[in-house]
C-alpha cells in the first residue's frame, strides 16, 4: 500500500484514502463540436501508458475530496511528486535528481 | 520417556507430557515440542507422501521451509487446516493430526504406483501427455490428475474461527529474533526509538536455540538469550512478538505480519481470534532472517530419515530429540561436522561423516577421530536404501573426477548439508537487487529500494559473532536514521562455530543418472533430471525452467530448492550461476490462511450495511430484504401464506387501485448550489435546465464523455441557484465523483458547490389514486391540488409539522408524491402516514413491486436495462437530449460513426406468445431458433415480470435494430425449449397516455 502526499492536505497518507483517476493533463477540448472524429477519439481513448514516468490524476476521495496530479514511476511504482490541479507538469529530470 | 528423547536436554518441559494423535494413534510429547519433534521423539519419521510420486516422506527441516511433513490439523468441527507444517505446529494437548495424500494408509499407499511410472510425470508432463483428444481433458485427465496429485484436502465446513487485523507504526521493524535481530533490537531499543522485533518461532533466539554451547558476553548462549529478551521486554519502546511471520514486504516499508494467536493453545479463550494480520509501517526495517540450509542432491535424498544436518542439530539441542540411533552425515560444508560432534557427545555416535571435499580443516577430522567417528573425504553419495525409513547410504570414492568403487554404510538417518543460502525472500519482495557473492558462492542482497538493512547470515555473514556485530551495527544505524543517538554495542563470543563450504550441483554418480531420483524440490517432486530435461527441451530462462518443472512453486516457495535448481540449470546451460539469475520470490513468505487476510470481513461484518431510517419499521412488518449497492432494501412485505409473486401482485394491485407507500430514502441526492449551478447542470446533463422554472422538476439523463448512459434521476429546481438532484441508489457516489471531477478540473471557474445529501433526507413515496387525499391534510403552506401542484412540481413546505421538500413525481405511473423530510423524522412521518392511510387500504410495497410497476410504464433502470453500451437513442431516450445545447458531457460522442450506425441494439418491449411465460432476465434472443449453434444473437432480455395490471408477462430487452422490428416474432432459446416473443417498439405497456399520473 503506497503512501501518497495530498498537495492540498500537505500530508502523506495511505493509498486507502485515495482513488486513481486516469492520466493527467488531458484537458477536455473547449469546442468538442469542432473536432474531427479522429481527434475526438484520441481525446476519449488514447493514453500514453508508459513504462516509466507517468503523469496521472488522483483524488483524495476519503479525505479532502480534491483531485490532484502526480508523477509516478510505473516500473518501481514510486511517486516522484504530487501537485495541485492546474499547476504545470514538474520537470522530470529535476524530480529524478531529487529522488536520488 | 520416549525412546528418542534425551532426559533434561533441550528447551522442552520434561515435566509436562502432552498427549496427541497422529493418524488416529495416540502419542505423548512434551510441552515445547512441535508436532514434528514429538513424532521424532516417538521414532516416527514417516509423516507424509509426496505430491506426484506419492513417495514416503519425513521431515527435512525444523521450520517454515519444511516441504514434506505436511499434515491436516483438527480441533473439533469447523476447525481443520490442511497442509499444516508439522515443524511449525506446536504440540498442544489433544491435537488431532492426520497425514495427507495417501490411500488407504500412510505406510501402504496405492498412489505410490506413480513412483514406478516416473517417466510419465517428468518435467512438463502436463503439457505433453494429456493433449488429445481434447474432450478427454475435462472428463478424464483433469479429474484423474486432480485425484492423484495434490496435497491436503480443503475443509468442507465453514471456518469456525475468527481473525483479527491491526495497523501499527514503528520506527524500526526487525524481522527475525536470532542473534542478529536481537543485537539490532538492543542497539535500537536502547536509543529509545520505537522498535518491533518479530519472529515466526514460538520463542526468540533463532540459531541460538540450536547452539547452546556458544558463549556470549561471558554467558552460555541460553543465559545471554534470557537476559537479552528480559531487557528488551522491559524497554517500554520495544515490542517483541513471537509466532509472527513477516509474510510480505510492500512499498514504503509496509510489512505484513501474520501472528498466530491460538493454534498452540490446548484451550483457547472463548472468542479469541485465531490469527491477527498486521500492517506495519516502519520508518526503518532490519531484515535478520538468517540463512537457509540447502539439501544435497543425490539419488534417494528424500527417504524418511534423510534430513538437513542443521535440523538434526535443532531437534537434538532445542527439543532433546535424537533423530536416529546411527545417523550418517553427508556434507559440503563445515557446519555439519559440528552437528556430528554434538550428536556424538550426547551419546549418539554418527556412523560416518562423508564430505564431498578432498580436504577440510584438520581440526575437524581430528575432533571426529577423537570422538570415534569415521570420516570419508573426497567422496560422493550415489544412493540410499529403505522403503519407509532410510537403511543405508551408498558412498563412492572420487578418483580424478571419476566415480570409483561404492560402499554401503548402514544407518537409520542421513544428515545432509549442501551449504547455506541467505534468506532473500522479503528483500526480493522490495525488488531489491540480488548479487552473487563468489567468495561464499551464494546470492546476497545488493542495492536496496527501501529504507532497509540486512544483517547477519541474511547477507552471508556466517557465525554467531558476525551476526551479533552486524546486527548491532544495523540496529544502531536504523535508530540513527530514525532520529536517535545510538551506538552499536560490542559483543564477545567464544566457542563460535563458523565454517565454510562449497556450492554444488547434483552429486556425481556411477549409476544411470536418468534413473536417479535426486530431488531438488521435495514437495513438487522435481528432480535434477527434470531440470536438465527442461533445458534440453529448450527452456533457457530460469523463469521458464521454474514453470516447466514447477521447481520452487510449491507451498514452501522454493526455500530449499531454488538455489540447487539454479545451480543445475546453470550447469546444463553451460553458464555461471549469476548469468542465469534467481527467480522472483513473491509474497506471502509462508502459506497464509484466507481467514487472516479476510480478518473482520466475514459474516455480518463482511461489508458495511446501510439502513434507512424506515428500515426498523419494515423489519417489524415482516419485510423480506434485498441488498442494493450497500443498502438493504425491503423487497416485499409478504402476508401469511404469500410467496413473493403473490405479495408483489397484491402490492401492485393495491397501489394502482388505491394507495401504496414506499421507502425511497436510498435514492441518491446531491444538492447543487451556486450562481453557476444552472450552467453546471447544462454542461453535465443532456437535458436543458436554463428554462426550468423554480418549483419544477425534470428527468435528467447523465452520459459519460463516451456518449453512453451513466445515470438518471429527477432534478428539482428549488431556487434560481439551488437544485435537488436525485440519482440511482447505486450511482450516487459515482455521480458525485464525476460532478466533482468536472467541477474541480475542467471548470474550476464555475461558482458551484456540490453536497451529498442522500443520508440527510428520508424519502417517503406515496403512489396511487388516493395519494393526494391522504397527503393533503398533512401539508401546510402549499396547495397540492392538481392545478396548483401538477406532475413534476417541487416545493418546500411543512408536512405533518416537519420541514419537507415535496415532489410530485411518479415511478409507478400513478398519481404520486415523494416527501423528503430530515432523516431523523423519517420513521415518524412514515408511521403517521401509515396510520392515516388505513381508510385507503394503504399498502407498503417493496423494490420488487416498484420494479414491476415501473416496467409496466416502460421506465428504465440504469444498470439493469442499460449496461454501459447504450446511448440515449438506443434506450429510447432521445427526447431527453437538449438539441439546442451547444455542448454537454458526451454530446460529441453521439455523432461518432459507430454511435449512429445501423444495427445498434435498442431497448424494446417483448411480449411472449404465451402470456403466462415470464422470460429469464439475461436470456439471449435469436431470429431463427433452428440455426446451428453458435447462433447469431440479436440481444438479450433486460427486465421481465409477471404484470398483474396487464394480466400477462411483460419484458424489456435490447435487440439489434429493435424498433424497426416492431411486431416481428423472435425467439428466446432456453434449456426447457424455445420461447416465441413478439417485439413491441414502445415499452409503455400500461396507460401509455399517462392519464393516471396526471390526475
Ligand atoms: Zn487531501
Amino acid at each position: 500500500m503506497l503512501l501518497i502526499r495530498c498537495p492540498y492536505c500537505e500530508l502523506e497518507l495511505p493509498e486507502l484514502e485515495f482513488a486513481y483517476a486516469g492520466e493527467a493533463h488531458i484537458a477536455r477540448p473547449a469546442d468538442p463540436a469542432g473536432l474531427s472524429d479522429e481527434e475526438w477519439r484520441d481525446f476519449l481513448f488514447i493514453r500514453s501508458n508508459p513504462k516509466g514516468v507517468h503523469f496521472e490524476r488522483w483524488r483524495h476521495v476519503n479525505g479532502c475530496a480534491r483531485f490532484f496530479n502526480a508523477v509516478r514511476e510505473t516500473v518501481g511504482d514510486k511517486f516522484l511528486a504530487t501537485y495541485r490541479a492546474g499547476e504545470p507538469r514538474p520537470d522530470v529530470a529535476t524530480l529524478k535528481g531529487d529522488a536520488k | 520417556m520416549t525412546r528418542y528423547r534425551l532426559p533434561n536436554r533441550g528447551r522442552v518441559d520434561h515435566a509436562r507430557p502432552v498427549r496427541f494423535t497422529f493418524d488416529g494413534k495416540s502419542y505423548t510429547g512434551l510441552a515445547g515440542d512441535t508436532l514434528a519433534s514429538a513424532l521424532l521423539a516417538n521414532g516416527v519419521h514417516l509423516m507424509g507422501r509426496s505430491f506426484k510420486y506419492h513417495r514416503p516422506r519425513g521431515p527435512v527441516s525444523t521450520g517454515s521451509d519444511e516441504p514434506n511433513a505436511l499434515v491436516g490439523a483438527r480441533r473439533g468441527p469447523g476447525r481443520f487446516e490442511p497442509n499444516t507444517r508439522a515443524t511449525i505446529q506446536e504440540l498442544r494437548e489433544g491435537l488431532e493430526a492426520t497425514s495427507q495424500n495417501r490411500w488407504p494408509s500412510l505406510a501402504f499407499d496405492i498412489g505410490s504406483v506413480n513412483d514406478h511410472l516416473g517417466s510419465l510425470f517428468s518435467a512438463g508432463f502436463y503439457y505433453k501427455t494429456f493433449m488429445w483428444p481434447r474432450a478427454f481433458w475435462d472428463r478424464v485427465y483433469e479429474p484423474v490428475i486432480r485425484n492423484a496429485a495434490g496435497l491436503g484436502v480443503s475443509p468442507t465446513e465453514p471456518d469456525a474461527d475468527t481473525y483479527a487485523s491491526r495497523f501499527a507504526h514503528t520506527d524500526v521493524l526487525i524481522v527475525g529474533a536470532g542473534p542478529a535481530g536481537l543485537a539490532a533490537a538492543l542497539a535500537a531499543g536502547r536509543s529509545g526509538t520505537a522498535v518491533m522485533l518479530v519472529d515466526e518461532n514460538a520463542e526468540p533466539g533463532g540459531a541460538l536455540l540450536s547452539e547452546p554451547s556458544v558463549v556470549i558476553d561471558g554467558k552460555p548462549a541460553w543465559d545471554w538469550l534470557a537476559t537479552t529478551v528480559a531487557e528488551l521486554n522491559a524497554l517500554p519502546n520495544v515490542t517483541v512478538m513471537t509466532r509472527t511471520t513477516a509474510i510480505g514486504y510492500y512499498h514504503q516499508n509496509l510489512v505484513g505480519l501474520c501472528q498466530r494467536l491460538t493454534d498452540h493453545l490446548a484451550a483457547p479463550p472463548a472468542g479469541a481470534p485465531r490469527e491477527r494480520l498486521w500492517k506495519v509501517r516502519a520508518r526503518e526495517v532490519v531484515l535478520a532472517q538468517g540463512a537457509l540450509e540447502k539439501p544435497l542432491v543425490f539419488d534417494g535424498n528424500d527417504r524418511p530419515g534423510v534430513m538437513l544436518a542443521g535440523a538434526a542439530q535443532t531437534y537434538l539441542n532445542r527439543y532433546g530429540v535424537r533423530v536416529g540411533d546411527r545417523p550418517a552425515v553427508v556434507t559440503a560444508h563445515d557446519s555439519a561436522w559440528h552437528i556430528a560432534f554434538d550428536l556424538a557427545e550426547s551419546g549418539t555416535r554418527p556412523a560416518v561423516i562423508v564430505d564431498v571435499r578432498d580436504t577440510v580443516d584438520p581440526a575437524l577430522t581430528d575432533r571426529a577421530h577423537a570422538l570415534g567417528i569415521e570420516t570419508l573425504l573426497g567422496r560422493t553419495v550415489t544412493g540410499t536404501s529403505g522403503r519407509l525409513r532410510v537403511k543405508s547410504l551408498r558412498v563412492n570414492r572420487m578418483e580424478n573426477g571419476a566415480v570409483g568403487a561404492a560402499r554401503d554404510i548402514a544407518c537409520d538417518a542421513v544428515l545432509m548439508c549442501g551449504g547455506w543460502t541467505p534468506c532473500l525472500h522479503l528483500f526480493s519482495h522490495t525488488q531489491g537487487k540480488i548479487d552473487w557473492d563468489a567468495g561464499i558462492q551464494a546470492y546476497i542482497p545488493g542495492a536496496t529500494t527501501e529504507a532497509v538493512r540486512i544483517a547477519g547470515a541474511g547477507r552471508g555473514l556466517w557465525g554467531i559473532a558476525a551476526a551479533l556485530e552486524d546486527g548491532a551495527a544495523a540496529g544502531a544505524l536504523a535508530a540513527r536514521d530514525a532520529g536517535r543517538e545510538a551506538e552499536a554495542q560490542p559483543h564477545t563470543v567464544t566457542a563460535d562455530r563458523t565454517g565454510s563450504g562449497v556450492t554444488l550441483t547434483e552429486l556425481p554418480t556411477d549409476r544411470n543418472p536418468a534413473a536417479a531420483k535426486a530431488f531438488i524440490d521435495f514437495q513438487n517432486d522435481v528432480t535434477a533430471k527434470d531440470i536438465r530435461l527442461a533445458v534440453r527441451e529448450g527452456m533457457r530462462s530460469i523463469e521458464h525452467v521454474k514453470r516447466y518443472t514447477t521447481n520452487g512453486m510449491a507451498t514452501d516457495q522454493g526455500k530449499m530448492s531454488n538455489v540447487n535448481g539454479l545451480m543445475i540449470a546453470a550447469d546444463a546451460l553451460g553458464k555461471r550461476a549469476p548469468q542465469v539469475g534467481l527467480t522472483t520470490f513473491r509474497p506471502p513468505y509462508t502459506p497464509t490462511t484466507f481467514g487472516a487476510f479476510a480478518g473482520y470481513r466475514q459474516g455480518a461484518t463482511f461489508e458495511a450495511m446501510r439502513k434507512t431510517p424506515i428500515d426498523p419499521w419494515a423489519e417489524a412488518h415482516g419485510a423480506v430484504f434485498e441488498p442494493v449497492a450497500l443498502w438493504r432494501r425491503a423487497r416485499y412485505f409478504p402476508k401469511p401464506g404469500e410467496d413473493m409473486h403473490a405479495a408483489v401482485a397484491r402490492e401492485c394491485r393495491a397501489t394502482r387501485a388505491s394507495l401504496g407507500i414506499f421507502d425511497a430514502s436510498t435514492l441518491g441526492k446531491i444538492e447543487v448550489v451556486g450562481p453557476d449551478a444552472v450552467t453546471f447542470l447544462e454542461r453535465m446533463y443532456t437535458n436543458p435546465w436554463a428554462k426550468l422554472g423554480v418549483g419544477r422538476c425534470r428527468y435528467g439523463l447523465l452520459l459519460g464523455e463516451d456518449g453512453f448512459i451513466r445515470d438518471d434521476g429527477v432534478i428539482g429546481r428549488l431556487a434560481p441557484d439551488r437544485f435537488h438532484v436525485t440519482t440511482t441508489t447505486g450511482g450516487a457516489a459515482r455521480v458525485l465523483n464525476m460532478m466533482e471531477d468536472y467541477l474541480q478540473t475542467e471548470w474550476p471557474d464555475l461558482q458551484v458547490w456540490l453536497t451529498s445529501t442522500t443520508e440527510q433526507w428520508a424519502t417517503v413515496a406515496l403512489q396511487g389514486p388516493n395519494a393526494r387525499k391522504l397527503l393533503e391534510p398533512f401539508v401546510e403552506g402549499l396547495d397540492i391540488s392538481a392545478g396548483a401542484f401538477p406532475h413534476m412540481a417541487v416545493a418546500e413546505c411543512t408536512v405533518s409539522g416537519l420541514p419537507a421538500r415535496l415532489f410530485r413525481v411518479s415511478f409507478t405511473g400513478e398519481l404520486g408524491f415523494e416527501v423528503n423530510v430530515p432523516a431523523r423524522h423519517g420513521r415518524a412521518l412514515w408511521e403517521r402516514l401509515w396510520e392515516a392511510g388505513r381508510p385507503y387500504d394503504i399498502t407498503p410495497y417493496g423494490t420488487e413491486a416498484m420494479h414491476v410497476m415501473r416496467a409496466e410504464k416502460g421506465y428504465i433502470i440504469v444498470g439493469q436495462d442499460t449496461d454501459g453500451t447504450l446511448t440515449p437513442d438506443d434506450a429510447g431516450l432521445g427526447w431527453a437530449i437538449g438539441k439546442a445545447k451547444p455542448d454537454f458531457v458526451g454530446k460529441r460522442s453521439l455523432t461518432r460513426p459507430d454511435m449512429v450506425a445501423k444495427g445498434r441494439k435498442q431497448l424494446v418491449g417483448l411480449l411472449t406468445d404465451d402470456p403466462s411465460v415470464v422470460l429469464q432476465e439475461g436470456a439471449q434472443i435469436v431470429a431463427d431458433p433452428t440455426q446451428p449453434i453458435p447462433m447469431t444473437m440479436l440481444g438479450h432480455v433486460t427486465s421481465a415480470y409477471r404484470s398483474d395490471a396487464l394480466g400477462r408477462s411483460i419484458a424489456m430487452a435490447v435487440v439489434a435494430d429493435g424498433r424497426a422490428r416492431d411486431g416481428e416474432t423472435l425467439h428466446v432459446p432456453m434449456p426447457e425449449g424455445v420461447i416465441a416473443v413478439k417485439v413491441v417498439k414502445s415499452t409503455a405497456f400500461h396507460d401509455p397516455e399517462n392519464a393516471r399520473l396526471s390526475a
